[in-house]
């Protein structure tokens, strides 16, 4: 067989095709995004896929598929998993027809992501099976073994990777795809109504079912231990932490590697650990193999008490903090500045244009934001908004905010700012919310046509879907009117046109009730728009600046500033797509149109 | 024994295709191959770093602070910001290409012009080389990244590998011979 190099999620996606899966949902969310990514590009003959539009949808849509016969998996990021949580508890309980897997990307350290929550505290509490790979070979074998697991002991499987799983690459072995017999569709209210009286049922088969689990980890080969002779110590450890325990350790230590953690394998863990004077748990995030073994009565346990719960471990990490700082030297760069780099919005960026007009206003409004691109908006020196929550908290917050505002006097006014993805994720039950409760705020949707921040996904309201096929693209104009927003209390514009920016927030202003606008701009970095923009870029008259730095407001990585001619430049006419902003702004009219 | 290299630059400088293209020859020449890399908010013009480790058996797919054997930076700046990175007597090569981040565009910070003659001072192995230029010349400044593959294969000293070939299945074919040719300056900086 054929071997490759595959990131954790591209082996993931392969493991689906092997193990004949029928169904795949998600939403966007990194670190987990490139597994649907893959299975939409290149098995959508063998694997119906799709961008749902939040993540509980696709959980529910997953475990639809399941009930009928098909096997099933939906991914999300491990916030994501909060959004999917209410079906993937009641899932525990109806169990499975066809065989499914829920995958959670978890993303200790943030890399980009809003908390670091630890996602395996999930699989007790909803009462699923848990599996950890530990590499992208462990992602596509795992994921076949996830399948076996969840039709023999009838339960959904949570299977849990991390940031470093999931985007580091390693060598694969591929295998061949198993035609998997979709199973037949059977009615069976008393497993998959769960009202209260069949829930209790279910309840009791439930542990019942984890029980027999909890024996069958015991022989897993999904569990392995790693015997060295004459050793005092045993190392538990799962997912990427065994990397780091080997590196570290090397042979010089008896290793426990749990694959499948839950429900853990008492017996087994009782046995390892018995066998050794002492016992360290090496784990990021929350110590839940820790607490697992000290509850069994270990108390020469170290865990926690020396490696961090905080941010996300390496080789480095897991040996300083076991064994003390063991080298110091560093090369240093005396007497360099390094400036910081921060991500920035992208030359073109349509979100530069609402949020720089906004800016002009600021003194207005108290600004929430949202989960996107445009979050990096709140950077000087646009400083856009005060809060960032979660998906859909942009629009949702400004019920209780505007009347908090108003409560202590305060005559700004509530906005909220998300995008076309994020309004379809959750931004519409909030809005929705907005109408009923007569709330006196401002609903702004940044439409740029995609799902920008993770890589350009599609969503509802794209003219084609993941599996690349034309689909119906939601309107979303028509979604707002039909809330109710009358033409009074709607702008919709181009956020780059600031005439129309500036119009749109004082009406949004002096109005009363919900007001909404739409901005109307799609991704500066869509293949098309490139295309249709290629060559074109500004060009700035020396002669004509006054060195007046008000382009430098707009904080576009095209434009700089040249401190000892006291002249603005433009730093990259190649990045430059000559949206118009800083055109616009200079009242000197010093920045002009060039290129093709 | 396992080698540690770290490619570093600025979102769409080509860092990925580089060490995907590094990895690639690493496979077929026999080694064990680890390769991480942080996607999301590094594509809007943030630092991007790639790691690769290759050897007979690799386990951690990350690099940390002064285990890297080699630090191959797309960026001047950017080298010095991967500094932590490099192990005692390990090797730096350099681009000498300046892409000013948003402080240094808007004038909030000043660019360190002089970073590699410092960093020289510091480190005894540096190397530095016009990669952008010389790709700019080649006809394309987006043949940086492999006018450095062709540097940092040189550094390995792993010139036997085929790297052409694995060039001309991941480049796309237009673009093959101006890559070819990127290459084979990389090879005698």
């Amino acid at each position: 067989m054929s071997k490759l190099i595959m990131s954790g999620n591209e082996a993931v996606a392969r493991g689906c095709y092997e193990a004949g899966v029928h169904f795949a949902a998600a939403y966007p969310g990194t670190p987990s995004t490139e597994i649907l990514e893959n299975i939409g590009g290149l098995y959508r003959d063998e694997i119906y896929s799709e961008w749902s539009p939040n993540e509980k949808v696709a959980a529910e849509a997953a475990l639809g598929a399941s009930i009928g016969g098909m096997r099933a998996i939906c991914t999300f990021k491990h916030v994501g998993m909060n959004v999917a949580a209410d079906p993937i508890f009641t899932a525990g309980y109806c169990g499975v027809n066809g065989g499914l897997v829920y995958v959670t990307a978890d993303d200790p350290a943030c890399h980009s992501s809003q908390n670091e929550q630890d996602n395996r505290l999930y699989a007790p509490h909803a009462k699923l099976a848990m599996i950890e790979p530990s590499d992208s070979q462990e992602c596509k074998d795992f994921l076949k073994k996830a399948y076996e697991i969840s039709e023999a002991f009838d339960t959904p499987v949570l299977f849990r990777m991390t940031t470093r799983v999931c985007h580091s690459k390693s060598v694969v072995k591929l295998g061949e795809r198993q035609e998997v017999p979709v199973r037949k569709y059977e009615k069976h209210p008393e497993k998959y109504s769960m009202l209260p009286v069949n829930a209790r049922k279910r309840h009791i088969i439930r542990e019942e079912l984890l029980g027999k689990l909890e024996e069958y980890s015991y022989t897993s080969d999904l569990n392995r231990v790693e015997e060295v002779n004459g050793t005092d110590t045993g190392v538990i450890t799962s997912g990427i932490s065994y990397q780091y325990v080997k590196d570290v350790f090397g042979d010089s230590v008896s290793v426990l590697k749990m694959g499948l953690t839950h429900p853990l394998s008492k017996k087994l863990l009782t046995e390892f650990a018995s066998k050794y004077e002492k016992i360290i748990v090496v784990e990021e995030g929350e110590p839940y193999l820790e607490n697992a073994v000290k509850t069994l009565g270990f108390t020469n346990v170290t865990g926690k008490d020396k490696l961090t719960i905080q941010g996300e471990f390496n080789t480095k990490v897991v040996r300083d903090s076991l064994l003390g700082e063991q080298d110091t030297f560093r090369y240093k760069a005396e007497g360099v500045e390094v400036p910081a780099r921060p991500p920035v919005l992208c030359a073109g960026c349509p979100h530069r244009g609402f949020y720089y007009a906004l800016s002009k206003q600021a003194e207005k409004f108290v600004s929430a934001g949202d989960i996107g691109c445009y979050a990096l908006a709140v950077n000087p020196p646009l400083n856009g908004f005060d809060t960032c929550i979660c998906m859909g908290a942009g629009f949702s917050a400004l019920v209780g905010l505007s009347r908090a505002l108003k409560a202590q006097g305060d005559t700004r006014k509530a906005i909220g700012e998300l995008g076309d993805s994020t309004f379809f994720h959750s931004g519409l039950t909030s809005l929705i919310d907005i109408v009923a409760s007569e709330t006196n705020a401002v609903a702004v949707i940044l439409d740029n046509s995609i799902t920008a921040m993770t890589g350009h996904q599609e969503n509802p309201g794209t003219v084609r879907n993941l599996m690349g096929y034309e689909s119906p693209a939601i309107d979303i104009v028509a979604l707002v009117k039909a809330l109710g927003i009358d033409d009074d209390h709607l702008r919709i514009f181009d956020p780059i046109d600031q005439e129309a920016a500036k119009e749109a927030l004082e009406a949004a202003y002096q109005a009363e009730g919900p007001f909404v606008i739409i901005t109307k701009r799609p991704c500066a970095l869509i293949k098309e728009v490139q295309k249709a923009n290629a060559g074109k870029h500004v060009a700035i008259d020396p002669d004509k600046c006054v060195g007046c730095r008000q382009c430098m407001k707009v904080a576009c990585p095209s434009l700089a500033f040249d401190g000892e001619k006291k002249k603005a430049y433009v730093a990259d006419t190649a990045n430059c797509n000559r949206c118009g902003l800083c055109i616009q702004q200079c009242k000197f009219g010093a920045i002009g149109k060039a290129g093709e | 024994m396992t080698k540690s290299i770290i490619l570093v630059g600025v979102g769409g400088q080509g860092t990925i295709t580089t060490s995907s293209i590094l990895a690639k020859g690493l496979i077929e020449d026999g080694y064990d191959v680890k390769m991480s890399e942080i996607h999301g908010m590094s594509q809007r013009g943030g630092t991007v770093v790639t790691q690769i480790k290759y050897g007979e058996k690799v386990y951690s797919p990350i690099i940390g602070d002064g285990e890297a054997d080699l630090i191959v930076s797309f960026e001047k700046v950017e080298a010095v910001r991967a500094l932590p990175y490099l192990k005692e007597g390990g090797t730096i090569v350099t681009d000498t290409r300046e892409i000013f981040p948003m402080p240094v565009l808007t004038g909030a910070a000043a660019y360190p012009s002089d970073a590699v003659e410092k960093l020289q001072k510091e480190v005894p192995n540096v190397v530095v080389i016009h990669a952008a230029q010389t790709a700019e010349t080649l006809g394309n400044v987006k043949a940086q990244n492999i006018v450095l593959l062709g540097a940092l294969v040189k550094q390995l000293g792993l010139m036997e590998i085929d790297w052409k070939k694995i060039i001309q299945e991941t480049v796309p074919a237009k673009f093959a011979e101006l890559n070819l040719k990127a290459f084979d300056a990389g090879c005698t900086m």
